[in-house]
């Protein structure tokens, strides 16, 4: 199955409970967390914020804030103005909008940072930022999606608030008539609430500056090696100049990626002050001004043919982006998922990013989501409206084994996805039949009790399709003592990476797992790793650790049998003794061979180096994806509107399991944020753009109390990476959602269907369900600003669609020919580029310039319209269709950009 | 601001300060006397990170102020284990069940599960649960923990050590 991938034979340790090296350090109070750093000379700091959501900055008044005792400095934008510092996406480009650490002239959120205090301690620093007077002049804020699309530009030199765009603003004919023709069509639409991340130990950062051009930063992130780089983009410094030390991390979950507007002015304000600083985030500025997460509303409509097949399939998907978003989402990646494990014929979609005066968006474990609760969520209902089983209905729809290789309906490539494969198994272990009969039962005497099944895929271990996400290495060595040491490119915010990679590489090296340690945690140790982001760390890692032992071993071999007189193919390592096939007596420890292996050169074959050390970099296949079904059982009780989960079983295939207690927790803690999503969590924002959950009594996470014991399935597909591993980081939270709602919508369904189904199912909103009122206002509050933007629709209307539809005019005045400076914007940000065209006839030639390279194309004119083709390899393979209007000195038009949707593009004759 | 003398036992050694009078206990264990296993994961009493044992009761020590801690005797899970290194029967038991990841809200649950097993009366395993269901875990989604509570209700923690 599995040429690639190193057979796992005799495994010692790979697929062990193994116990976690990370623990007796974290269980002693041992860990090493940024806060728990203190330097010589140490200061701390505290941000002054904006009060208001959206405005002019008239004036900042700072000085009863320098007045206060044990206050060394105050700095404003102005200040920090002295060091050259440009913010940069998770994807390492500078930001799409001009985005300051310290607000410039005006501000664009509620607690957006204006002012950083330095002084002796915390206590003192938020005393002084308190006395902070700050004049503003308010503007209205754009604070909904629905404000979005009719208010005012957030950022005045964009057009509109459109942050980023793709698909087709007008459904497709064909699609449009599949959809209306077909047996049966429903529609679910998801409005998702905003979330926090919530790790426990929020963001900070130690920043001090060591020598002329250096920087070191202790810093609670996903990957040290990610911000070095990230940092020394920022400051157009090599990246060599900035030390990044994160040993422990307290959670992350996408908040941590880089750093961002706080830890950046710090930075610098360390590089202008001179001192060590520490700023320590407190839980009411992480809740209330750290980079939130979702706030999304899609509506989805299915078609399905009589016997429920699947036929056709649209969706429109906004997503709220803040003002200063860590990369714009515009929601392409939960389009490109959407239908990918199911047999779609036709599918078409608008997805859009807005920017609004609210905190700007970040990731949060599998920021594609919605595509499964959105789905998955329509799925059941089709099914109750059709009168098919919910798991017939999938069976009949899903993607399954035999039918791969195969591609998705946007063109994805899937060659060993198992979704059915998991619904099957997880079938096969929970009795549907008994459960309806005590669910019709429990209905008898009034008792509620639902099952939901989910199934989905996920992309993990992405490598090589964006430049950020490259490869892992390993770096392992025997040590003269012959213990192991291994110093990964990985990085753990409580994925145990330390425990999984010992694993592996005490597996394949034939040492004892005790006897082998993993750094990680420092980027002037291990080369560049993105870190925990897109569930990779255990499959491309764990790939490159597999391979750089099994190359060590073969050293080892080389060695021991020059040494021993003996064919390295009758050489044995185990349990760290190297023995010789059929010659007990021969037998050594690897410490005495490594102590000749560096200490006695003259011993050593000539063609073998001294020293036992390998590195590996891994580049696996550019995507692996994992499978899994879900199910879940509860209990909604019809006085209370209180959900009460029953069973929650898990049936996941995610390969090669190297460590099971890993991959469970895993599992386990996305679940529990999935239930924190659908019953509890939210961050609401008032109308004037105030945040208004200030601590956990407001914003509800879930306790022991709400989460039941969670049941797994694991079925074991290698992968095509080595080793066989997929990843499983951020399933949990991906599949979670669904499932709960599709068990409470079951539960509820003697009641009716949720209509919309709003995040949170508070409690209220599920008795409005079930008394048939709207108890928790909630459809109140949706339609009032629905109804605002349907008026002023359309004056939105032209900023969205006044281009390329419109019949061009003949314009034979129009000159085409020359160069022309264009910008279009893509997903993956604005792209520069100059076009050279030359017309002839109805012909029309020339070459497309970036800092790409040159493109050549051919093409057609008529009046004042070109279009033409051009064929690009990256980020994939893909046709992009150009049909551009051409008008005095200006262009503009379209660009489809195949299964991506389409682009705008506009410019200028140079 | 008062400032105030204070004289404490923090794992069983004596600690002299003088501390400001709105310092919390919290600040004080990490910044003055050291003990940086104290976490703070709210600073408002919710999350259970802070849970240190006062007098033998679990006490969230960012509510508490140091100057109220004067005389007291006090433990962070810095003084659970023994000296040899060999771990409290919670430690143990968290242990085994793979119940943390990130270690940032271990601290607390260990000092809150030692408080109600240090004595000598045997808590329930509801008791245990109740007494976790105030503390917060973003990593785990509680299976461990839940089980290492249920295996120290039982009595059965510790015996594989
Ligand atoms: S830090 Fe004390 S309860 Fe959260
Ligand atoms: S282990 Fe990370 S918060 Fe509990």
């Amino acid at each position: 199955m599995n040429a690639e991938a190193s057979g796992i034979n005799a495994a010692r340790y790979i697929g062990e409970r193994v116990l976690r090296k990370e623990d007796p350090r974290l269980l002693t109070g041992r860990g090493q967390f940024v806060d728990d750093i203190s330097l010589p000379g140490m200061l701390h700091c505290a941000f002054a914020r904006s009060m208001i959501a959206r405005g002019r900055i008239l004036s900042i008044d700072t000085a009863a804030a320098r007045d206060v005792p044990g206050v060394h400095a105050v700095y404003t934008a102005e200040d920090l103005a002295k060091v050259s510092f440009t913010m940069h996406t998770f994807f390492m480009v500078p930001t799409s909008v001009k985005t300051p650490t310290l607000a410039e002239d005006h501000v664009a959120y509620v607690g957006e940072p204006l002012a950083l205090v330095i002084a002796d301690s915390r206590y003192i620093a938020e005393d002084a930022a308190s006395l902070i007077e700050v004049e503003y002049e308010e503007e209205e804020p754009v604070v909904t999606l629905a404000d979005a699309k009719s208010g005012p530009p957030v950022h005045p030199e964009l057009e509109n608030n459109i942050a980023g765009q793709m698909g087709d603003e007008d459904v497709d004919d064909e699609l449009e008539a599949a959809l209306n023709g077909a047996a049966h069509c429903m529609t679910q639409r998801v409005i998702h609430q905003r979330v926090s991340q919530s790790p426990m130990e929020t963001r900070g950062v130690l920043a001090t500056r060591d020598g002329p051009e250096e920087l070191t930063l202790y810093i609670t992130c996903q990957s040290p090696h990610a911000v070095a780089r990230w940092v020394s983009l920022a400051l157009g410094l090599p990246q060599a100049a900035i030390r990044v030390i994160a040993k422990d991390v307290g959670g992350a979950f996408g908040l941590k990626n880089h750093p961002w507007k706080e830890e950046s002015s710090v930075i610098i304000a360390a590089m202008l002050f001179g001192r060590p600083l520490k700023w320590i985030e407190d839980r009411y500025e992480n809740l209330t001004t750290a980079n939130p997460a979702r706030e999304q509303d899609i509506t989805l409509r299915i078609a399905f043919d009589g016997e429920g097949r699947l036929v056709a399939s649209h969706s429109e998907y906004d997503l709220n982006n803040g003002a200063y978003p860590q990369a714009v989402d515009e929601g392409m990646a939960a389009q490109m998922f959407l239908w990918s494990a199911y047999k779609l014929p036709a599918y078409g979609f608008l997805t859009r990013g807005w920017y609004t005066n609210t905190t700007g968006l970040a990731a949060y474990r599998g920021p594609w989501a919605m595509e499964t609760l959105v789905r998955e969520t329509a799925l059941d209902k089709a099914a109750r409206a059709m009168g098919i089983d919910p798991v017939e209905l999938r069976r009949r729809n899903l993607v399954s084994l035999a039918d791969q290789p195969t591609t998705s309906v946007l063109g994805l490539p899937l060659e060993d996805i198992t979704p059915a494969e998991c619904l099957e198994k997880l079938v096969g272990n929970f009795d549907v039949a008994a459960f309806r009969k005590e669910q019709a039962e429990a209905r008898g005497q009034g008792r509620y009790l639902g099952l939901g099944i989910a199934a989905y895929i996920e992309p993990t271990a992405s490598a090589g399709t964006m430049g950020v996400m490259t490869g892992e290495l390993a770096q392992v060595r025997i040590e003269p003592t012959g213990k192991v040491t291994a110093t990964m490119s990985t990085h753990s915010q409580g994925h145990g990476t330390a425990t999984t990679m010992a694993q592996v590489i005490a597996d394949r090296l034939g040492v004892p797992y005790e006897d082998v340690t993993v750094f990680e945690g420092d980027n002037s140790r291990g080369g560049f790793g993105p870190g925990a982001a897109g569930s990779r760390q255990g499959v491309i890692a764990g790939g490159a650790a597999i391979r750089a032992s099994e190359m060590l071993a073969d050293k080892v071999k080389a060695l021991a049998a020059h040494l021993l007189n003996a064919s390295p193919d009758n050489i044995v390592i185990a349990e760290g003794m190297i023995h010789v096939e059929g010659a007990p007596e021969m037998s050594r420890s690897l410490g005495e061979i490594a102590g000749i292996a560096y200490g006695e050169p003259d011993r050593l074959p000539p063609d073998l180096g001294t020293g036992l050390e390998i590195q590996y970099r891994y580049q696996p296949p550019p995507m692996t994806f994992t499978s899994a079904a879900h199910a879940c059982v509860v209990e909604v009780d019809a006085e209370t509107g209180f959900v009460k989960i029953l069973r929650w079983i898990s049936s996941e295939d995610c390969g090669t399991v190297i460590n099971p207690a890993v991959v469970e927790g895993q599992i386990s803690g996305g679940l529990a944020q999935a239930i924190g999503m659908v019953l509890l969590e939210e961050m609401p924002v008032d109308e004037r753009g105030n945040p208004t959950a200030a601590t956990y009594k407001d914003y509800l996470l879930p306790a022991v109390s709400d989460i039941p014991e969670f049941e797994f399935l694991h079925a074991n597909t290698p992968s095509k990476s080595i080793g066989g591993m997929r990843g499983v980081g951020e399933g949990g939270a991906i599949i979670g959602p669904p499932t709960l709602v599709n068990a409470i919508a079951d539960a509820l369904s003697p009641f009716g269907e949720i209509d919309v189904l709003e995040l949170p199912l508070t409690p209220s909103k599920i008795l409005g369900i079930i008394e048939g009122r709207d108890i928790a206002g909630t459809e109140a509050r949706r339609e009032a600003p629905a109804a605002a933007t349907q008026e002023s629709a359309p004056a939105a209307e032209p900023a969205a669609s006044s281009e390329p539809a419109a019949a061009p005019a003949p314009a034979a005045e129009t000159k085409i020919d020359g160069d022309w400076k264009m910008l279009m914007k893509t997903p993956m940000g604005d792209q520069e580029m100059t076009g050279h065209f030359e017309t002839s006839g109805s012909a029309v030639s020339g070459y497309l310039a970036s800092p790409e390279g040159n493109q050549d194309f051919a093409g057609t004119v008529e009046g004042n319209v070109v279009k033409f083709d051009l064929k690009v390899e990256k980020p994939m393979k893909i046709t992009l269709k150009y049909n551009l209007t051409f008008e005095g000195d200006s262009v503009s038009g379209k660009v489809k950009l195949g299964m991506l949707g389409s682009a705008k593009l506009s410019g200028e004759r140079i | 601001m008062s400032d105030h003398h204070i004289e404490l036992t923090i794992n069983g050694r004596r600690h002299v300060a003088d501390v400001e009078g709105r310092m919390t206990l919290a600040d004080m264990l990490r910044d003055d006397a050291g003990y940086t296993g104290v976490h703070l994961g709210c600073e408002h009493g919710v999350c259970g990170a802070c849970t240190v044992i006062v007098d033998g009761r679990a006490v969230r020590s960012c509510l508490m102020l140091a100057a109220q801690a004067d005389g007291a005797e006090v433990t962070t899970v810095e003084g659970l284990a023994e000296p040899d290194g060999t771990l409290h029967p919670v430690q143990q038991a968290m242990r085994e069940e793979h119940a943390l990841q990130c270690g940032f809200c271990t601290p607390g649950v260990v000092m809150t599960l030692a408080a109600l097993t240090g004595g000598n009366e045997k808590p329930t395993e509801e008791a245990l649960l109740g007494a976790l269901s105030g503390h917060i875990c973003r990593c785990t989604g509680y299976q461990g923990i839940r089980r290492a509570a249920k295996r120290l209700a039982a009595g059965t923690a510790g015996a594989a050590a």
